[in-house]
């Protein structure tokens, strides 16, 4: 290059420099943050993402958080600081594939904010590096492997979840197991996906620290529709409890047949938060009656409200459990942004993303749907005070009453 | 199959080494199982009734399968995908039928009308996705339908999910079914028994219908020699259209009897796992041969049903039901190491492969 | 549509394709992608994806009926017909309007709803939006049907202004992104606005674009090369060669982060599809259940190189890499022995069996100790060249790429080697082969032993740039999108498993934002690509001729014409 357009090009360098100094006629928001700010032009709106399995056969955990996310946009107007806000969604999928690949695509676009995903854990493991990388925040509805908030696991900057960690929700239902169903001998099943293998292996382990006696730790693969010789092993011993932390439909299915096997009369059947949807109890039919399920509480009449609106704005009823922690977390994300972020005169907005981060972990007290938030510095942000064990009756099995009464918390 | 035994052998040795392998392992598994006394008969009774349920409704898919496979030779892959939209679309009545009432008073009559409107759907789709994406294609290389076939079967899965959403939805119980049958010292869930023998006999009616009608004679003239049949004044398009039709009614059926016998999971992506399942039922039969299709879809029912508590358990493996499908598939390759054709195939390589 | 010309040409034919056109629409409205685009704009804002997608019906059903009539020489009818199928396409759709209006929130047609109804009706309420609809499609109809009418200079002009507009708007985003490197940030921020095409811009963009086609910047330059002499021709191929490589090695940091990302899954499929070609295209054994050499290699990897796996990470990238691909190739070779004596569709399904005993042999708890379960392998290193840390997809696509090469560069050496024209011979009949003096065993065995290599390799660097592995990386679904890639791209035929892979695996990751529709994309387009395309979309020249062996029997064009298009 020779050096007259070197010159050229330099001048013009400065000279935009200095136009862009005195443009404004105001001293410019100069952009402090370690890891870069989001500047958001008057107009312009502010832009998160979804990361969210939409696709295949985990659909609908993902159509359930993106309808809440949805709603959430929609009780603050579709606005946030006086933009618009803009809505990206990514299809994840459930694997750690699709998270990466997802991740690489919200990371590469500099005006994303934040994000609300994944669905699966194992998504989530993928994406985080690229996401952290990028400066970006993320919180999940639905994650819930232990390691993801460990920082000696795969946890990363930036990372946080309204979804219980399996080790709360685990400990919890051991413990209501052992100590006021006073069972002593108890059999697991998971279904191959790492949310409960983990929780089954938690539950197990506490049952064990308790003194109780794991006969059978089985497993089902996702797609099963035959539950039947599962049931049997587990008959053979005849366990006080069974506890299978899995979803929809295999749940259904377990829960219908072990009607048929013989041995599990006295067995008291036990369920987490995949499980605990509206669906689940019409679906998995009579046996479902008396049998519990560990999860959240997602109860009162802002939670009415919410499935109100679900009604209007999305049609139907949330497919899976998870909608309310989307809703939380969406939530959570734009009080941060509120807190953060830097309002100039004439509507622009300046987002800092470290700021962001810290706002997002030093969040507390949050009142939400799934109860009262408060954010760890390593992104657990449900803290397991708010579980709770359901007890499934006939009025929700016949009556389509929802949710089912708690009838013991920790 | 003139081969040098000299090159032959070592393959063969190890072929043998396989076979005795894995029976040997099957013994021992089944031999640890029984002695250790951990299951009681009733449970095995109940485990056999089960798989043979089961073991029905893969029999109908896999007739679908067999059907078309014995006429144009082609895997449908989209077969199971249209097991799931009759099964998808009924359960919308189903649940009319239930919030109703209707369902209580009349049980027979709305079994009847799901299995006319499952039926239906299923015929007509199947008829469709021949029309739309096998017949153009009847003189290309065979590779090219099966990808037709693949794309087929994701465009029915994710029309149905736009169609009808993602969520799951359940069939409702119907009360002249339900309650158990005494057999001996042991009771069976009454739907099983309903299920299987329902079954049986729409495979009867249709074995009946290939060997004495005279549609029937026209399809194994067809899967015998197209050319020959057209000379003798065959319709060879619309014995093909009456076969899908047939393989999508029967699919249709079983979506029904699937609804009963496990009312719950239905959704866009139930027929992906049947459909394979089928498949591979149809195949351990000998595809391309009816009874051989129903004989693999009741034995494929009862080795998924039995096989893990039965092989695995006794081996020591931990947490055998996961590794059901594998039994399932090493079973298959066991069976066509021995038969390489398939139970009842014929030598179907010789010929056409 | 050589139906329609045998039968007497009347309003019928008009009708049908017109009804046809609207029942796709019908369609297209019931599953819910016509409200899910109408939320993306196109052009402004004033244009958006859903409306594009509703009055498509009404255009393709006038241009076909105009095409039909024009061919016909019946020129005068071509307009009132194109009209009548436009007016008729507007009738199905109608039955949305109705059922949306008459029970706007169905439990079971989810997607067939009041926003529906407002979309297709212009918002003007049921039954002035319904006549609204129909005046319009026939419009439509009338556009469509006046297009063929036009000259074939302005007709190519028209279409390759249309298509470069509609494809801008479609890709914004990555177009957006490669764009930036070259205009700079604020040209395409004036460019695309929230993904939607600004309209100055479109209106620029379609003159620029209808100008350069109509003032011919032809295809003169193929005719030319082809008349160099043969010396000549080497040169440039030669040149093409180094350019085509420059190019691929600049490529990553023309297109930013994220399509470097595509670019690298692209390869890892390339790499698996060179695989696949030689045991189903050269070898014409079909395997379903590929997949579970991609998994060895993957797991092989994992296990090795990981620190917290079950050897506590022994190895790095580059010593794991060869043992990947030999328990790869070990692995080919054993699963391959049971499967000798099968033919065709049974090794089908004991393939896809193989592939999903894998599969599940890796979720199993019985393992788990060593391959980690549910659980995964966890914090797999990224490869590091000379302390080079490579944690970018930009590159680890270096990587793919010469994976890539190095699988093609086999391939092809194989291809036009004894064992190649061997496995050709047993593809085409076993029994004759072995008469021939041909070792099946043997012949077999190499075949799914370097497929088997080709796809733990590739299994291999995807674990790395992974990082973490799961289970349920490895599903059919894996096998089935390198089986349809290799025949989409056209059986047997190397540079169609690229073109191949580019089409498959490529364009779905560009258009993730319509992720909800993408398989059934993907669906519809394997569907409609095979019917326009039996023999791929870069054949392999032998099966060329096969395929349309035929065809010359009867007209000689034939052969000319497919040369043509597969140029």
């Amino acid at each position: 290059m020779s050096k007259r357009i070197f010159a050229v090009l330099s001048l013009l360098v400065i000279a935009s420099m200095l136009l862009a100094a005195c443009g404004g006629g105001k001293q410019a928001y100069e952009c402090t943050d370690p890891i870069g700010c989001v500047n958001i032009a008057p107009g312009d709106p502010i832009h998160i993402a979804y990361m969210l399995t939409v696709t295949g056969a985990t659909a609908f955990l993902g159509e359930d958080s993106k309808g809440a996310i949805e709603i959430a946009i929609a009780d603050r107007g579709g606005k946030l600081l006086g933009h618009d806000i803009l809505l990206t969604g990514e299809d994840s999928g459930c694997s750690a594939d699709g998270g990466q690949t997802a991740a690489t695509k919200v990371a590469a676009d500099p005006t994303i904010v934040g994000i609300v995903g994944t669905n699966c854990s194992s998504s989530a493991t993928a994406a985080l590096p690229t996401i952290s990388q990028a400066g970006l925040v993320m919180i999940s509805p639905s994650n819930t492997a232990p390691a993801l908030t460990d920082p000696n696991g795969t946890w990363q900057p930036g990372y946080f979840r309204t979804a219980h960690n399996d080790k709360f929700q685990g400990r919890v239902a051991a413990e209501f197991a052992y100590n006021k169903l006073g069972a002593r001998t108890a059999a697991t099943i998971h279904d191959g996906s790492p949310y409960a293998d983990q929780l089954q292996k938690v539950f197990a382990e506490t049952f064990q620290n308790l003194g109780g006696k794991i006969t059978f730790q089985g497993a089902i693969n996702v797609g099963d529709t035959d539950m039947r010789s599962i049931l049997t092993t587990v008959a053979a011993d005849s366990p006080d409890v069974l506890y299978f932390p899995i979803f929809e439909p295999e749940g259904d299915f377990i829960v219908a047949q072990s009607a048929e096997i013989a041995g599990l009369e006295n067995t008291t059947l036990m369920g987490a938060d995949g499980l605990l949807a509206d669906s689940f109890p019409e679906a998995a039919g009579p046996n479902a009656d008396g049998m519990y399920l560990s999860g959240p509480y997602v109860t009162g009449a802002d939670y009415d409200a919410f499935l109100k609106k679900w009604e209007t704005q999305i049609g139907g009823k949330p497919p899976s459990g998870f909608h309310a922690f989307a809703y939380d977390g969406t939530n959570i994300l734009f009080d941060a942004i509120e807190k953060v972020a830097v309002v100039e005169d004439d509507g622009t907005v300046h987002i800092p993303r470290q700021a962001l981060r810290d706002a997002m972990s030093s969040t507390e007290n949050f009142k939400g749907l799934t109860g009262t938030l408060t954010c760890t510095q390593y992104g657990d942000c449900a803290t397991g005070q708010a579980l709770g064990i359901f007890k499934i009756t006939s009025a929700e099995i016949n009556d389509g009453k929802w949710p089912p009464e708690v009838v013991w918390t920790p | 199959m003139k081969i040098n035994l000299e090159r032959l052998s070592w393959v063969d040795v190890f072929l043998w080494v396989f076979r005795v392998v894995a029976i040997a392992l099957i013994i021992i598994g089944i031999v640890n199982t029984l002695s250790s006394g951990k299951y009681t008969s009733e449970q095995w009774g109940t485990l056999i009734f089960a798989g043979l349920a089961q073991g029905s409704i893969y029999a109908l898919i896999a007739l679908g399968y067999t059907l078309v496979y014995g006429i144009l030779l082609m895997i449908n892959f989209a077969h199971g995908d249209i097991y799931m939209a009759g099964a998808f679309t009924a359960v919308f009545l189903a649940d009319k039928l239930a919030t109703t009432g209707f369902l209580a008073v009349h049980p027979w009559l709305s079994l009847l009308l799901l299995m006319l409107l499952a039926s239906t759907i299923s015929m007509l789709l199947a008829v469709l996705v021949e029309r739309i994406a096998y017949r153009p294609l009847r003189g290309a290389p065979r590779l090219v339908p099966l990808i037709t076939a693949i794309g087929a079967s994701f465009a029915i899965e994710y029309t149905f999910r736009g169609l009808y959403g993602p969520g799951f939805h359940s069939y409702p119980d119907v009360p002249p079914l339900m309650g158990d049958v005494n057999m001996g010292t042991f009771a069976v869930p009454r739907v099983q028994l309903v299920v299987f023998f329902a079954a049986l006999v729409l495979m009867v009616a249709l074995y009946y219908f290939v060997e004495r009608t005279k549609m029937g004679k026209a399809m194994r003239a067809v899967a015998e020699d197209k050319e020959v049949a057209m000379l003798m004044g065959i319709d060879i398009d619309s014995v093909i259209v009456i076969t899908f039709a047939l393989g999508g009614a029967l699919a249709g059926a079983a979506g029904i009897f699937n609804g009963l016998f496990r009312p719950q999971g239905v959704y866009f992506f139930m027929g992906f796992v049947p459909g394979i399942k089928a498949f591979t039922a149809a195949v351990l039969g000998g595809i391309g041969n009816i009874p051989g299709a129903m004989f693999g879809g009741l034995l494929l029912g009862i080795i998924e049903a039995l096989g893990p508590n039965l092989f695995l358990e006794g081996l020591g493996i931990p947490a055998a039901n996961q590794l059901k499908d594998a039994i399932a598939f090493t079973v298959l390759v066991l069976i066509l190491i021995f038969r390489p054709q398939g139970i009842f195939g014929e030598r179907l390589s010789e010929k056409k492969a | 549509m050589n139906l329609t010309q045998e039968h007497t040409l009347d309003w019928r034919t008009a009708a049908r394709n017109g009804l046809l056109g609207g029942t796709i629409i019908l369609y297209f409205g019931a599953i819910g992608m016509v409200s899910t685009f109408s939320v993306r704009n196109m052009v402004g804002t004033f244009l958006n994806l859903g409306q594009i997608l509703s009055i498509m019906g009404a255009i393709a059903a006038g241009l076909i009926t105009g095409r039909t009539f024009l061919k016909a020489d019946q020129r005068a009818k071509v307009i009132q017909m194109g009209a009548l199928s436009g007016l008729l396409a507007g009738l199905p759709p109608l039955i949305l309007i109705i059922m949306g209006t008459l029970v706007p929130n169905s439990t079971m047609f989810v997607n067939i709803n009041a926003e529906l109804v407002e979309i297709l009706t212009f918002g003007l309420g049921a039954l002035v939006g319904s006549l609204a609809l129909i005046v319009v499609s026939g419009l439509m109809g009338v556009l469509g049907a006046a297009f063929v009418l036009l000259g074939e200079k302005y007709r190519k002009a028209l279409i390759n202004a249309l298509l470069w507009v509609l494809l801008l708007g479609l890709f914004s985003e990555n177009a957006g992104t490669v764009l930036q490197k070259f205009l700079g940030t604020s040209a395409v921020r004036w460019l695309f606005q929230n993904k939607s095409l600004n309209p100055i811009a479109a209106i620029i963009i379609f003159a620029l674009t209808f100008a350069f086609s109509l003032f011919g910047v032809g295809n003169k330059g193929k005719t030319k090369i082809q008349s160099l002499p043969s010396e000549k021709q080497k040169q440039l191929r030669l040149i093409y060669i180094v350019l085509g490589l420059v190019f691929a090695l600049a490529l990553p940091w023309m297109v930013g982060t994220f399509l470097s990302q595509v670019l690298f899954i692209v390869g890892l499929y390339v790499m698996m599809g060179m695989g696949l070609n030689i045991v189903v295209g050269f070898a014409g054994l079909l395997d379903l259940g590929y997949v579970a050499f991609f998994a060895f290699g993957a797991y092989t990897m994992g296990v090795l190189t990981s620190p917290g796996g079950f050897t506590g990470g022994i190895l790095n990238f580059w010593l794991a890499l060869p043992i990947a691909i030999l328990v790869g190739v070990t692995f080919g070779i054993i699963l391959g022995f049971p499967v000798l004596n099968m033919r065709g569709d049974y090794l089908a399904i004991v393939t896809l069996g193989f592939g999903e005993i894998i599969r599940v042999l890796a979720y199993s708890n019985w393992l788990a100790p060593i391959i980690g379960g549910a659980q995964g392998v966890l914090g797999i290193p990224t490869p590091s060249l000379f302390g080079f840390r490579l944690g970018k997809p930009e590159y680890m696509y270096y990587l793919v790429l010469l994976g890539s090469l190095v699988a093609a560069f086999i391939a092809a050496r194989l291809r036009d080697s004894r064992l190649g024209r061997q496995w050709m011979a047993m593809r085409e009949d076993e029994d004759v082969a072995e008469t021939m003096g041909i070792n099946l065993v043997q012949t077999k065995l190499l075949a799914f032993a370097i497929g088997a290599g080709f796809s733990a390799a590739s299994g291999a660097i995807f674990a790395s740039r992974l990082q973490n592995i799961f289970p349920n990386s490895f599903g059919i679904l894996v096998s089935i999108n390198v089986l349809s890639l290799i025949i989409v791209g056209g059986l047997g035929s190397l540079p169609g498993v690229v073109v191949g892979a580019a089409i498959l695996v490529g364009m779905p990751e560009l258009l993730r934002e319509f992720a909800e529709y993408r398989l059934l994309m993907y669906g519809l387009l394997l569907i409609v690509m095979m019917l326009a395309k039996p023999e791929g979309f870069w054949p392999e020249e032998t099966r060329k001729r096969e395929l349309h062996a035929k065809e010359d029997w009867d007209n000689n064009d034939a052969d000319a014409e497919v040369v043509g298009a597969a140029d």
